[in-house]
């Protein structure tokens, strides 16, 4: 399709309601971007950019297989460090890749919504990482899109391609200085994995309290290559609502979502689905919601169309507080017989029992708390190189991190 | 070091202690028996200060400090120590950290190879333990603690001989069984169903419980022959003074 029938259905959809989350005011934000020139290192960002990237889990010293910092709507640092991963801003990468015209806007529609029909009508921002066949990288490619204007709206379009036999980490933080304001930020993230290729793909947001967030994620896993999409937040956000879809089309391709949320105040709408169209997909969704006063709904889809696949939905929560919600909705939909799909969905208090016995160790209420509620969070996720691991440790213990209060 | 007087413990509506009297001296050692339900993991959980058992009536005294009212961890601090036996799952934490949150300074090295435990420092702790395990974990964060007043519930349960001799000598080092009995200055309760871990430490005093009260003390192997010769049927007839 090309660019300017994309535009045209995009301008179709610029009031189209999103089907899930609460409704958002796009005109209340400024559309014109401010200009952020480019910088030669990431040491030389400004030292509250750095901390902020820090606390979105992107530490910029330490090794990375590449890296990609956006300021607003400017990519002001983009480095590859491993032959055969390349990594482009996006708009300069489909002036240089007319291929890429196959990928732009092929998984997440344009007009799925007004979030995706503005990102179209405007000039695309964002990262295009790609994995020649048969790369593997060991260090985390590290990203970064911070929003640092006052009532911004940041778009983004990030395209990933994992050809086949190659492996990808991909570490995203969404950052605001602490002292932000109000914004908006939409990001559109379109993930191919060919065959036998490996993904990792995690994105941990921490934005101020007054930014709204409406991410749009998909991707396409071929025969034998999988996936693995986690999703972090544990800072308060006015508003976020993400439902990503992964597609299992090729045989034995697989999936798997981790969903850690942690909502003091705001409105959380998160989940994922995954369609399982390829005999011996499997696909697993791991959803850890903490409540202290925030509403979180929780939701995980399964679709399984062919038989011979396996899918699993777990969707836990605990609410600490008097306030706060969490609804939890596993979804299972299969549309055949010979598949196995299944679920575990729970909301409920930290457990007395557990309470007792890291008290009976010497522990104060708070203390024996907050040790259950990190242990919670902190959820194994398989696949992940080390560094990306400790990088996600480190965020599930951050101090702020506590129960009760 | 411990001291029950005239105690009553409840738990919802259901009255298990019925006017305990006990007392602990300082380097002792003392052994608890008595059927199934007769109150003993309640007297226990008493001492630990687990809110769910509420104290109707009496005291207990800790170190001279009247606990009866003392919120849990305070206890634990005062230098009170429980091994459960059947502790939770504690998702997300492992031994490692577990014996770390027990105290900060302990040599996790050295008690893990004393327990012939450290291939589970990173293991979460109680996850898919089998039943020696979990006794060794429970030993493991014990030597760490460190407390002075150690507290045993069936040690022995479900665990093989193997595993019962680690036990009892990690028993024996928490309740200073390695010193001479004048400098001992730790002491203990030890809940056994059937005395196997009393062959692998040394105990000094043993009370038979029946229905909330205890109803005979006296030396363990003589109680415990008793209780093999005759059943605790025996130990209600006879009216050996507490």
């Amino acid at each position: 399709m090309s660019m300017s029938r994309l535009e045209e259905k995009a301008k179709k959809a610029a009031d189209k309601k999103a089907a899930l989350g609460t409704d958002v005011d796009i005109e209340s934000y400024d559309s014109e971007p401010e200009e952020f020139g480019e910088i030669e290192a990431l040491e030389m960002l400004p030292e509250d950019v750095q901390t902020a990237a820090l606390s979105a889990g992107v530490s910029l010293s330490g090794e990375s297989a590449g890296d990609y910092f956006q300021v607003d709507q400017s990519a002001v640092h983009r480095v590859s460090s491993v032959e055969g991963v390349e990594v482009m801003e996006i708009g300069a990468a489909l002036k240089k890749h007319s291929y890429l015209e196959d990928y732009f806007w092929k998984l997440v529609p344009i007009d799925a919504d007004k979030f995706t029909a503005d990102v179209g009508m405007h000039p695309p921002a964002g990262y295009f990482i790609r994995a020649k066949p048969g790369t593997k990288t060991v260090f985390p490619l590290k990203t970064c899109l911070f929003m640092g204007g006052k009532n911004k709206r940041q778009r983004v379009h990030n395209v990933v391609i994992a050809e086949e036999g190659s492996e990808l980490h991909i570490i995203t933080g969404c950052t605001t200085p602490s002292h932000a304001g109000r914004g908006l930020h939409l990001g559109v993230s379109e993930v191919y994995v060919k065959k036998n290729a490996h993904v990792t793909f995690t994105m941990v947001h921490n934005w101020g309290e007054d930014i709204e967030v409406r991410p749009r994620g998909a991707s396409l896993v071929e025969a034998g290559g999988s996936i693995s999409e986690n999703y972090i937040t544990l800072t308060p956000v006015k508003s976020l609502q993400a439902f990503p879809t992964a597609n299992l089309v090729g045989e034995g391709a697989v999936a798997s979502f981790n969903t850690i949320m942690y909502a003091r105040r705001g409105k959380i709408d998160i989940g994922n689905q995954t369609i399982l169209a390829a005999p011996k997909a499997s696909a697993e969704s791991i959803a850890r919601v903490v409540s202290t006063g925030g509403e979180i709904i929780n939701r995980g889809r399964m679709v399984g169309k062919v038989p011979d696949i396996r899918a699993h939905v777990e969707c836990v929560g605990l609410i600490l507080t008097e306030k706060g919600r969490i609804y939890s909705i596993p979804e299972l939909d299969g549309w055949c017989g010979g598949l196995d799909m299944s679920h575990e969905a729970a909301v409920g208090k930290i457990s007395q029992v557990e309470l007792e016995y890291l008290m009976a160790r010497g522990l104060s209420t708070d203390e024996a708390t907050s040790v259950i509620v990190r242990g919670f969070l902190d959820v194994e996720i398989k696949g992940l190189p080390p560094a990306l691991k400790e990088e996600i440790q480190k965020i599930t213990k951050l101090e702020e991190i506590h129960g009760g209060s | 070091m411990l001291q029950f007087e005239d105690t009553w413990v409840s738990i919802g509506d259901k009255q298990v202690l019925k006017g305990v009297n006990m007392r602990v001296g300082e380097g002792e050692t003392h052994a608890l028996f008595g059927p199934n339900g007769c109150g003993k993991t309640t007297l226990l959980s008493t001492i630990a200060g687990i809110p769910r058992y509420v104290v109707d009536r009496g005291t207990i005294s800790f170190k001279g400090v009247d606990i009866t009212k003392m919120p849990m961890y305070e206890r634990a601090q005062l230098g009170i120590g429980i091994a459960f036996q059947h502790p939770p799952t504690i998702r997300g934490l492992r031994v490692l950290d577990m014996i770390r949150l027990c105290n900060p300074k302990a040599n996790a090295r050295k008690i893990l190879a004393d327990l012939d435990f450290t291939e589970f420092a990173d293991r979460e702790v109680n996850r898919g333990f089998s039943g020696g395990e979990v006794k060794r974990s429970e030993m493991v964060q014990l030597l760490a603690q460190e407390p002075d007043f150690v507290m045993l519930d069936e040690p022995d349960s479900g665990v093989d001989l193997e595993n019962i001799k680690v036990i009892g000598r990690a028993i024996n080092t928490l309740t200073q069984k390695d010193l001479k009995p004048s400098a001992r200055t730790k002491s203990g309760v030890i809940i056994t169903h059937f005395g196997h871990i009393l062959d692998y430490m040394a105990t000094d005093k043993a009370h038979v419980m029946i229905e909330g009260t205890i109803v005979c003390s006296g030396g363990p192997r003589e109680i415990l022959e008793q209780i093999k010769a005759n059943g605790y049927e025996g130990c209600a007839a006879c009216l050996c003074p507490v």
